[in-house]
């Protein structure tokens, strides 16, 4: 199909495009949403069935990285919703700024989650065959909070109590959280590739108040990514957290 | 292919299929015309069905004794699981709306091109890239877990190739998801001017059906694969009992896909019949609006029925009553499709080309295959049959009889525009009844042999059971005679067979307004709708004489 100007040749105006593509983006979103349906539904199952054990599991996250995030990412939405509204009232050196802005925010977000891993890694946090939940409060580390440590051990014990197979049902937990986490940053890598076009795009002077399809619908992934985040934090860090 | 002799026809100097835009393989495999990637996956899946097609052979002649023929019992396993994963996820669900939507929606609707010509190609690379793990798992010892892939049997157990079915399958999702969101932004967006709503062909309604479910049902799939296969390779443990997870949440996922999956099959063989009946009975469809309505409602009520597949999983009774009434259910929608094919032949004018055939054969052993259904939902008697041949019967009916014939009798109708030529008419009527009769003979001894208690699955029977499994291997070689002979003639037709012409049969729709093969962009000129659907008698351009006897009023109520 031959392109005149921004116009694809399967279709007769630039608006017609403009709806297919907008659709064609809410359509997916609506699969991406059954798409972490699925992993939501296994985690209210297993929340349900094993509160303990998912208690203990969201006491090991560390509430200051995954809440600094939070605001990272709501950030990363406010710039992004700034590049498509940039791009429609045709500031074009502003649409550049805002998409590396939004960038930026995306890439310190999953900086941080490279440091919340490691941290599960140091832990022996890792479902499989070395996970060990007491791990951490029997070897700490030399720079670790003995206070902290000790209330982790005491916690512990007391979940134990309650579920002596805490150790099987905690990497639930984990698998959960490696899986959501997980598969939203791999979103987020997504977006990023897709921002990194669009800024290709801007220093061109590509997207005017006529044209700036991409920004938008680049836009609504994004701001998906985030609403997933927004329920993600929730669910694995906050929910039954006592420390 | 009508009574009377239709003049002689010119290819079109220029079509889709001789077009150069680059060098020869280039432009096939760079392609963007939906057209030719229709084409790519009509080699595409073949090349599956014969894959699978093979495995099914194999396990027919294994199971011509008692104690089995051919293969080990480990092989046995394998055979039945891959005949499975090649059939359905690689043969079946991309078969009639990856190869006949593709090619039919735009020119149905009177567009140039689905709204995303790249993403198009891009599934059907996906579908490839899929297909070659899938192959992968096959070349490498093949793997054993039956297509629904149950845990922990799939993620921890097996020692087969596992990884990489599970792999390949969740890639080929994404190219279903693709084409079913192409598919239902076209149809928003692409419409011809007139082309209303209510004025679209119910092939276009069956495909819009499809789509939901392609586009809400698949990622469910993909998640629960992945997390299967996470499982498998990295000991997380979403499925696993070992660790508290929970194997019949995998079966309630799975199914949450894989019921409404059977209706990404049979709805678009639907919209096949759909098109087939009011074309050789020339008469407009019955019911128009009742048919269109009824894929909406099979889509919408496929989606609530799934743990029918569960009853004997120790599920509540009171969930286990509600699924087998909602499964009661999708039968209404079905059976109201049934009724208005079957009113619209009522004082039709008949005639009985080779479609034809394909879509009456649908007719009937869709039927069969909905009927044994409902005897599935029953939960008393499911206790009894659950898991036994009579099941397999059952699918088969409904996945064999009823989309494999659509899809054959949808290639035999459009094969004229696609091609621009004709296939040999008493040889094409001969195959039909040949799959017919196959069909029947290898499936129907199933059901009486799953009555009678044979098990599915397993490699070895009792010897009471050799005579009835000796008619179904014997059914398979007539029925395996079925489908070679289309292909051979079919392929002899691309180059020997007659010229169509653009309106062989003729039918009313708007693909057949434009030249067989069509042009590249389809239509000279975007056209404009301003006739109802299978109205015959306001349609001069048929060369169908107005007021015949055998043309019947477009809005009649007999």
């Amino acid at each position: 199909m031959h392109r005149t100007g921004e116009l694809y040749g399967q279709f007769e105006t630039l608006e017609q495009q403009k709806e297919s593509a907008a659709l064609g983006m809410w359509i997916f979103l609506v699969t991406e949403v059954l798409f972490f349906g699925g992993l939501f539904l296994t985690y209210t199952i297993n929340r349900h069935a094993f509160g303990t054990a998912f208690g203990v599991g969201s006491n090991t996250l560390d509430i200051r990285l995954g809440g600094g995030n939070t605001v990272v990412l709501i950030l990363s939405s406010l710039t992004m919703a700034m590049a498509v509204w940039s791009a429609q009232i045709g500031k074009k050196q502003l649409v550049s700024i805002f998409l590396i802005a939004t960038l930026a925010l995306g890439s310190v977000f999953l900086g941080v989650k490279v440091v919340e891993y490691k941290q599960k890694f140091d832990h022996h946090l890792i479902p499989g065959y070395g996970f060990d939940i007491r791990y951490h409060s029997e070897l700490p580390a030399p720079m670790d909070n003995p206070v902290e440590i000790a209330a982790e051990k005491e916690e512990l014990e007391k979940a134990f109590a309650v579920d002596p197979d805490i150790n099987a049902h905690a990497q639930l937990y984990f698998s959960l959280y490696f899986g959501m986490t997980g598969l939203h940053a791999l979103h987020m890598i997504v977006g990023a590739g897709l921002l990194i076009w669009l800024i290709r795009g801007s220093f061109h002077g590509r997207f005017t108040p006529q044209y700036n399809t991409p920004v938008e619908i680049v836009g609504l992934y994004w701001h998906f990514v985030d609403i997933v985040w927004i329920y993600l934090f929730p669910l694995l860090y906050l929910i039954d957290r006592h420390r | 292919m009508s009574d009377t002799p239709t003049p002689d026809h010119q290819l079109p100097r220029t079509h889709y299929l001789n077009a150069t835009y680059g060098s020869g393989t280039r432009s096939w495999l760079l392609t963007t015309d939906h057209k030719r990637i229709a084409l790519l996956y009509l080699g595409s899946v073949t090349v599956f069905f014969f894959i699978g097609g093979v495995f099914a052979t194999m396990i027919r002649i294994h199971l011509l004794t008692p104690g089995g023929a051919l293969v080990t019992p480990e092989t046995y396993n394998k055979l039945f699981t891959m005949h499975g994963v090649a059939m359905i996820f690689f043969f079946l669900i991309p078969s009639i709306p990856a190869v006949l939507g593709n090619f039919l929606i735009p020119l149905m609707i009177g567009a140039k091109d689905l709204a995303f010509p790249k993403i198009n190609l891009l599934s059907w690379y996906i579908y490839i890239v899929g297909g070659c793990f899938v192959l992968y798992s096959f070349g490498t010892g093949g793997l054993d877990t039956g297509w629904t892939f149950y845990t922990p049997l799939s993620s921890v157990y097996s020692n087969s190739a596992v990884t990489p079915a599970v792999i390949g399958i969740f890639i080929n999702g994404f190219s279903s998801i693709l084409t079913g969101l192409n598919f239902i932004v076209t149809i928003h967006t692409m419409r011809a001017p007139g082309m209303t709503w209510f004025r679209l062909p119910l092939f276009v309604w069956a495909h819009y059906a499809t789509s939901l479910v392609m586009i809400l049902g698949t990622p469910v799939i993909a998640i629960t694969l992945l997390l299967a296969g996470l499982e498998r390779m990295f000991h997380l443990g979403f499925f696993n009992p070992a660790l508290g997870g929970d194997p019949i949440l995998f079966q309630h996922l799975f199914w949450f896909y894989s019921h409404p999956a059977v209706y990404i099959m049979v709805l678009p063989a639907m919209g096949v019949v759909s098109e087939i009946i009011p074309t050789f009975a020339r008469k407009p469809i019955f019911g128009y609006s009742f048919i269109a309505g009824s894929s909406i409602a099979i889509a919408v009520i496929g989606f609530l029925v799934w743990a029918h597949h569960m009853f004997v999983t120790g599920e509540s009774t009171y969930a286990a009553l509600t699924f087998s009434f909602l499964s009661y259910l999708v039968a209404i929608p079905s059976a109201v499709k049934v009724f208005n094919w079957t009113s619209t032949l009522y004082k039709g004018s008949i005639s009985w080309d080779p479609p034809m055939i394909y879509a009456l054969g649908f007719i009937g052993l869709f039927v069969i295959g909905g009927l044994t259904g409902l005897s599935l939902a029953c939960l008393g008697l499911d206790i009894h049959i659950h898991d036994t041949y009579f099941v397999v019967a059952h699918f088969h009916y409904i996945m064999v009889g009823g989309a494999v014939m659509g899809f054959v009798g949808a290639l035999h109708f459009w094969w004229p525009k696609i091609t621009g030529r004709l296939y040999p008419e008493t040889l094409s009527r001969a195959a039909a009844v040949t799959l017919f009769v196959g069909f029947n003979l290898t499936f129907f001894p199933q059901f009486i042999l799953g009555y009678l208690g044979m098990p599915r699955r397993y490699h070895t029977y009792p010897p009471e059971f050799q005579v009835l499994n000796v008619l179904s291997t014997a059914g398979a070689s007539i029925l395996a005679l079925g489908y070679l002979i289309p292909m051979a003639y079919l392929a002899w037709s691309m180059r020997y067979g007659r010229v169509a012409g653009p309106n062989p049969w003729p039918a009313t729709g708007l693909e057949w307004k434009t030249a067989s093969p069509p042009p590249t962009e389809n239509f000279d000129v975007t056209p404009e709708v301003t006739w109802e659907p299978y109205d015959f008698q306001n349609r001069p351009d048929l060369g169908l004489a107005a007021g015949a006897p055998s043309l019947a009023p477009a809005h009649s109520d007999d």
